[in-house]
């Protein structure tokens, strides 16, 4: 049978179904799963190894974690179709969040609420600094600055 | 000794005229005492940069042939309507006014891209904008439908006229609920999450003429990039709230109608602004010159952080309900430390007004003053002062029986 499927060579075929992989997401959560013992499912049920790098859970706003997740291809692909299944976006640790820096006004109005705490103020100038080392990509202030200053950049 | 306008405009127009910012002011008035610094320094430039809802700009588009009537028709910039209720091509475009489709609230926190405060950005920045307008026609103006470009260099007028701009102080948003609400002071995290304020503090133009001595109508100012005037007290004026020895007010009191050539004004000093779940705006900079007429006034301009104070305000129940009430009294000072604590607990603060923009405007209102561009103007009325009983009410509804 697998001499009549050239493009998928047998190697490739047993690779894919052992292949151990390591990924970075972010979750998003909504408000009436924060208090669910997401992450112990995935590692009781899924058999993934995980790895918090951040976390910013309230039980009232819900939140978002950044996960470093180890394990079986399928058992990773099993384990975010269950986190879709109740309710949590996910999102690759891919994308990068910047700045236009011509359009940021340096009001502040970020600085609580990024949860990475990617936003300082010089207590000087007042002038706000972006840090985007800290940043986890959650991509909330691409939504919430009021001039549209943080864009998402793929 | 004290000085006039018209002695000062004699300075400024020679290039001799001492002009300061409202920051540079404090440290002078300290070292000096206000009575010397009143003699040496003329002019104290203020500057504000912040989300002022209530603002907007009139154009007059020009005749078509055949001719069309917008006035009491349906008019649209970029998909965003315009109020028509003017004569045939006039029309005015408001900073909150949202395209007929755009989704509003109904996936929750709408996100508001596009509004009247991004047409007024973009007419600004000379972009080409989408005119859309359908009429009924008339014998006089017989066309029914116009689907044109129109750009700000070739409109007749295009004025911007802010009926409510400058907050002489405004209140410290919370939330005191337990869920994340969005307002027009931004994003509130539940049981007190976040502080938001929003005023330029010791910059911000009222606050260094606190009891309007020197702003009113007819005042020159700085606004958005160009030149303006004040031409009525704001909507919903109040002086007559509470003051600190200072005669600052202690809760959002004055403030100014604006208007101005929109054609030489700069995009950079009006941006479109989107308040995630509650509409858009426009961000608007205002500067305004105060002379240094006497040791009064000089005084005043010398205001510091630490001397301004403001209100914390609920804005999950006591603000949408129209509860009176203050979790308590902060100043600017404590504010721009990046935390206060209310009820005990410490809260972190953001703030809607960027500050380093209010200096770079009394920054740049000092070098047009300076340079002998830019001269005062002695107020031709007085805004309604403190102790004039002047206030503003809120709507006493008289329910409509059928
Ligand atoms: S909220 Fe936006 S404009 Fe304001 S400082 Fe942050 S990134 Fe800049
Ligand atoms: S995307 Fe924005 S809010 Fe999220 S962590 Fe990065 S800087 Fe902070």
């Amino acid at each position: 049978m697998l001499k009549d499927s050239p493009s998928t060579p047998p190697c490739i075929h047993f690779f894919e179904v052992v292949m151990m992989i390591t990924k970075r997401i972010v979750l998003h959560f909504p408000h009436r799963v924060a208090d669910q013992p997401i992450v112990y499912k995935l590692a009781r049920d899924y058999d993934l190894e995980f790895n918090i790098l951040k976390a910013y859970i309230t039980p009232e706003e819900g939140g978002l974690l950044v996960l470093e997740l180890r394990g079986e291809n399928k058992n990773y692909n099993q384990g975010i179709q269950y986190l879709a299944g109740v309710g949590i976006e996910t999102q690759p640790l891919s994308q990068d969040v910047i700045r236009n820096e011509t359009r940021c006004s340096h009001c502040g109005v970020c600085v609580p609420l990024c949860p990475a705490g990617a936003f300082v103020v010089e207590p000087s100038t007042r002038e706000v600094h972006f840090h985007d080392t800290k940043c986890i990509a959650c991509g909330l202030c691409v939504k919430f600055c009021p001039i549209r200053a943080m864009e998402v950049s793929f | 000794m004290a000085k006039t306008i018209k002695e000062i405009n004699e300075k400024i127009k020679k290039g001799e005229a001492v002009v300061v910012t409202a920051e540079e002011i404090i440290d002078i008035v300290e070292k000096k005492g206000a009575k010397r610094a009143a003699q040496q320094v003329d002019v104290v430039t203020t500057g504000t940069f912040g989300p002022m809802c209530s603002s907007g700009a009139y154009i007059n588009i020009g005749h078509a042939t055949p001719r069309i009537k917008l006035g009491g028709e349906q008019a649209y910039l970029n998909d965003v309507p315009l109020y028509t209720g003017f004569a045939a091509v006039d029309a005015l475009i408001g900073a909150t006014a949202l395209p007929d489709d755009d989704p509003r609230n109904k996936t929750f926190p709408g996100e508001f891209k596009y509004g009247g405060g991004h047409v007024i950005e973009d007419l600004v920045a000379g972009k080409d904008l989408e005119l859309v307008a359908t009429a009924y026609g008339t014998d006089c103006y017989p066309r029914k439908k116009l689907e044109t470009w129109v750009n700000i260099k070739d409109l007749n007028e295009a004025v911007l006229f802010n009926p409510r701009n400058a907050y002489q102080n405004y209140n410290v948003a919370v939330n005191l609920s337990d869920k994340v609400i969005y307002t027009y002071m931004g994003m509130l995290k539940p049981k007190l999450g976040n502080a938001n304020y929003c005023s330029a503090g010791q910059l911000s133009p009222l606050l260094n003429d606190p009891c309007y001595k020197t702003i009113g109508i007819g005042t020159k100012i700085f606004l958005g990039g160009g030149v303006g005037y004040v031409v009525w007290q704001g909507t919903q004026f109040n002086p007559s709230v509470p003051r600190k020895e200072n005669r600052t007010p202690s809760a959002p009191a004055g403030c100014l109608g604006v208007l101005g050539d929109l054609k030489r004004m700069s995009p950079e000093w009006l941006l479109g602004t989107s308040m995630l779940g509650y509409g858009t705006t426009l961000t608007v900079g205002i500067g305004i010159p105060i002379p240094v007429l006497n040791e009064e006034i000089c005084q005043c301009t010398a205001v510091k952080d630490d001397d301004i104070w403001t209100q914390i305000v609920d804005y999950s129940e006591d603000y949408p309900q129209g509860k009176k009430g203050s979790l308590g009294e902060v100043d600017y000072a404590q504010l721009k430390t990046g935390k206060i604590v209310i009820e005990g607990k410490e809260v972190p603060t953001g703030s809607l007004s960027s500050y380093p923009k209010a200096v770079e405007i009394a920054n740049t209102l000092k070098k047009w003053i300076k340079k002998g561009d830019f001269l005062l103007t002695e107020p031709v009325a007085y805004l309604p002062g403190p102790n004039t009983g002047y206030t503003f009410k809120p709507l006493e509804e008289r329910p409509i029986e059928n």
